[in-house]
């Protein structure tokens, strides 16, 4: 039994027309992007102490948490706008503290939650103090988004070195709208938007340019091995030769997220949701969105400049326009 | 593409083999202390403990600086016999503004101030400039290169400075380093509350002995005389109190102090101990000023000012305020690790705690288990014998990611932990790209040899393409990351490397001796 594969996801010889579908992908697309960037602006991310700055304490206490008793204790040491949340189990809450107007402040009040628990909620215990000045803050946020574009940056002029242009543009923008679809969904489930998710993020861009480029591999290959195969024909064909790896490699990633959003524990398990959710519109997009821009950019072009027999690049004229779309 | 020669198998079965070798460490205890053991770091999120950023205050640096050249300032003019009109410092631009009472006596002044001129020892460069402006104002400045200097100076001190502060507290393993211009990460593994150490570093800790004038009147209001402070008592916060300005003993000149409690009244005490420079001029003022008092300085606060009843000339005094054993400790802690030359503030702080550490590497460990479960599970369900021997090189793979990061001396955090995982369901894909190209080289027609053949090697670049995508966008992670984020990249930088390693050399090797053993007559993909 270990010899034979057991199950295929697809059988052999499948040949789904996906590229009939390419307004409807785009326009599922484009609106799940656009109430995404409208759900950005209002209610907004949900940020982190890391990038809006401000005090985060996860406390255990003896038994189930009395929130009543930790607010009481907490206003009685003037401890500044506070929010309490549960955070895991029963005995666990995590206490908030808005960004603070200077370092010495943040600091200040660290140390005013502390006192207050320890005179006013008997057997508590601090587990976790994270305290993020404002300095910081906007400091991790540039970073964050430095990181982000910068990686989009290479991976377009990544791809754009190993195939041709219009394969990098359609590969970027499909990105960019997997990315608002991530922070979207961020918006949506109020996970705290943070570092970590910024690598969630970079990681999902990873895995989606992984697999447009597997499928766009595929593309250029047939564009050599079928001189006259109408591009969208083509297109469809290279999917359907790759449907299997595709769905197989998005599985096992999948399969080895889960464990981590539901057993991870609190601090990652938002982490790995927002990782599943970006599986799924990764390896979606590479076939409802990516394979349909690559088709509407390279109709007649890339038929043309794969005529020679050499596969040409793309002339200079052309290219220039790929880093303004 | 599927010869291997005895040279090349062996160098891929050893580098697998060192991979193992160098990984084993991290599931199992040193079984001797002489054997090498080298292990993965575990991230302060992981092992419990505390990630502190501190910021050196450069304002009050270039501040303390501007002062000092005030002093020269004056002292060389009054030398010269050259009467100023006015005397600013202005830190924004680094520099002193001075006027003149008589215009005509600029270029006299501009010589008399060169001498404070000094070159910079490495560049031989001035570190400032004296100039005289047609408004017939004066300006001393100083050079970007001579504060930087000081700046870095600065820093690399209050690093040495905290590290015997820290050293004092029986931390074990503290690690202090320098993190840009300003900045300063001290991390501290299991400590989960770092409160007393906050406290202690957060302290300049200067101390001064300067005589208190008694014929001011501090608590009346108004403005202190000329050449006088108002200093608050460090008991009596309300309270203040007349000191002069003038610095009679600096605490620079402590060779050591030790808490300890007065045989008299059995109060805790600061016992402290002066150089010979210090005793010479404790000597003197306590001789010129008997039943007078002096204050002790701590941080612009007085600590006491007692009566002085004779000539203290034994280079030995005591220091008593209303301390308890703790805060008389704490501050002859301060005092023997000497002063930070400016005051230093906590702008990031990450502490865990070691249960909630405890508990991050359980839930961790048990996520990684399942998914490396439901990984192999796929691949030997869905990919049949290639799929075994790819789990195999996972296995392998695994091993040569710890290996690489206990070399590496990396450090594991939880989000790497995340990243292993995720490493685990990316490098099986390029055994998955490798088992699709196969089946269908086969389908084609091509006898089984041939179909290997192609499969890997039109594989190659589409593995190749879409890994260095990912590892691209993880090395920007790790360039613009901090923290355990940056944990992150390093695992599945590591991690891309290694499965590259493991798909494309290693499943080949097995997929090409599993042909030789059984030479079948179709492939089971």
């Amino acid at each position: 039994m270990f010899i034979k594969p057991r199950f295929r996801l697809v059988p052999d010889g499948t040949r789904i027309k996906f590229m009939r579908g390419r307004y409807l992908g785009l326009i599922v697309s484009a609106i799940l992007s656009t109430a995404s960037v409208i759900m950005f602006f209002y209610p907004g991310l949900n940020l982190g102490i890391d990038f809006s700055g401000g005090v985060v304490m996860q406390v255990r206490t003896d038994g189930p948490a009395d929130f009543a008793q930790i607010h009481t204790a907490l206003a009685a040491a003037h401890v500044p706008d506070q929010g309490l949340q549960r955070f895991g189990d029963a005995s666990e809450v995590l206490i908030r503290l808005g960004a603070q107007p200077t370092e010495a402040a943040t600091q200040a009040a660290v140390a005013q939650v502390r006192t207050a628990l320890e005179q006013g909620v008997p057997g508590s215990r601090i587990e976790r103090t994270d305290a993020v000045g404002a300095s910081v803050s906007a400091e991790l946020f540039r970073n964050g988004l430095l990181a982000l574009l910068i990686s989009l940056l290479m991976i377009l002029v990544y791809i754009w070195f190993r195939f041709e242009w219009q394969f990098a543009v359609g590969a970027v923008v499909t990105l960019v709208l997997d990315i608002t679809k991530a922070i979207g969904f961020l918006a949506l489930t109020r996970i705290d938007f943070d570092l970590v998710m910024v690598a969630a993020i970079l990681t999902i861009l990873g895995y989606s340019t992984n697999d447009k480029v597997v499928v766009y591999d595929r593309v250029r290959e047939n564009l050599r091995k079928y001189k006259s195969m109408p591009l969208r024909e083509l297109i469809d064909l290279s999917i359907n030769e790759t449907l299997n790896r595709t769905l197989g490699t998005s599985m096992t990633v999948f399969l080895a997220s889960l464990p981590l959003a539901l057993f991870g524990g609190e601090s990652i398990s938002g982490f790995a949701w927002v990782m599943l959710f970006g599986i799924v519109v990764g390896t979606s997009s590479s076939i409802f969105i990516a394979a349909p821009i690559l088709l509407f950019l390279g109709e007649h072009r890339l038929r043309r400049d794969a005529a020679p027999p050499a596969p040409a690049k793309a002339p200079p004229a052309k290219a220039t326009t790929a880093p303004r779309t | 593409m599927m010869y291997f020669s005895r040279m090349k198998t062996t160098i891929i079965l050893a580098v697998c083999l060192l991979g193992v070798l160098l990984g084993v460490p991290n599931l199992f205890p040193a079984p001797a202390s002489w054997v090498p053991w080298r292990t993965v770091h575990l991230g302060l999120d992981l092992r419990g403990g505390s990630y502190l950023l501190l910021e050196v205050d450069m304002k009050a640096v270039i501040k303390e600086r501007l002062d000092s050249l005030m002093d020269g300032v004056r002292q060389d003019l009054r030398t010269a016999q050259i009467f100023y009109q006015s005397l600013d410092s202005q830190p924004d631009q680094n520099r002193i503004v001075l006027r003149l009472r008589d215009a005509s006596k600029t270029d006299d002044a501009v010589a008399a101030l060169r001498p404070l001129i000094s070159p910079d020892p490495n560049t031989g460069q001035p570190d400032m400039s004296v100039s005289s402006n047609p408004d017939g104002t004066i300006t001393l400045t100083l050079s970007p290169a001579a504060l930087s200097r000081r700046a870095s100076g600065a820093v690399e001190q209050s690093i040495e400075i905290i590290r015997r502060r820290i050293d004092e507290t029986g931390v074990v393993d503290p690690q202090i380093t320098r993190q840009g211009e300003s900045r300063i990460v001290v991390q501290l593994p299991g400590v989960g509350d770092p409160d007393r150490i906050k406290q202690l570093i957060g302290k300049t800790a200067h101390m001064t002995f300067r005589l208190v004038d008694e014929t001011a009147n501090p608590n009346g209001g108004g403005v202190p005389p000329p050449g006088d402070d108002y200093l608050v008592l460090q008991d009596r916060p309300g309270e203040k109190i007349a000191v002069r300005k003038r610095i009679d003993v600096d605490g620079a000149d402590l060779t050591d102090a030790r808490a300890g409690t007065s045989p008299e009244t059995g109060d805790w005490v600061v016992n402290f101990t002066f150089n010979s420079v210090g005793a010479r001029r404790f000597g003197d003022v306590s001789r010129a000023n008997v039943n007078h008092r002096f204050a002790i300085v701590l941080d612009d606060k007085v600590i006491s000012a007692p009566v002085i009843r004779e000539a203290i000339t034994g280079g030995r005094g005591q220091i008593s305020g209303n301390f308890t054993a703790d805060s008389a400790n704490d501050l002859a802690v301060l005092l023997r690790a000497g002063a930070l030359p400016a005051p230093l503030t906590v702008v990031e702080q990450r502490s865990v705690g070691p249960e909630l550490g405890a508990a991050s590497i359980r839930a961790g460990a048990l996520s990684l288990a399942a998914g490396f479960v439901f990984v192999i599970a796929f691949m030997g369900i869905f990919y049949g014998l290639f799929g075994w021997l790819a789990n195999l090189a996972l296995v392998v793979n695994l091993f040569l990611m710890l290996g690489i990061m206990s070399l590496l001396q990396a450090t594991l955090t939880l989000p790497g932990m995340a990243g292993i995982l995720l490493t685990l369901g990316m490098a099986v894909d390029a055994n998955i790209l490798i088992n699709e190209r196969i089946r269908e080289e086969q389908k084609l027609g091509r006898p089984p040899l041939a179909a290997l053949e192609h499969g890997f090697s039109r594989a190659y670049s589409t593995i190749f393409d879409s890994n260095a995508t990912a590892f691209l966008a993880h090395v920007m992670l790790f360039v613009f990351g901090s923290g355990p984020v940056r944990g992150f990249a390093v695992t599945i930088t590591v991690g891309i490397a290694t499965s590259l390693f493991t798909a494309w050399m290693l499943t080949r090797l097995l997929v090409s001796r599993w042909y030789v053993a059984n030479r079948p007559k179709l492939l089971p993909v």
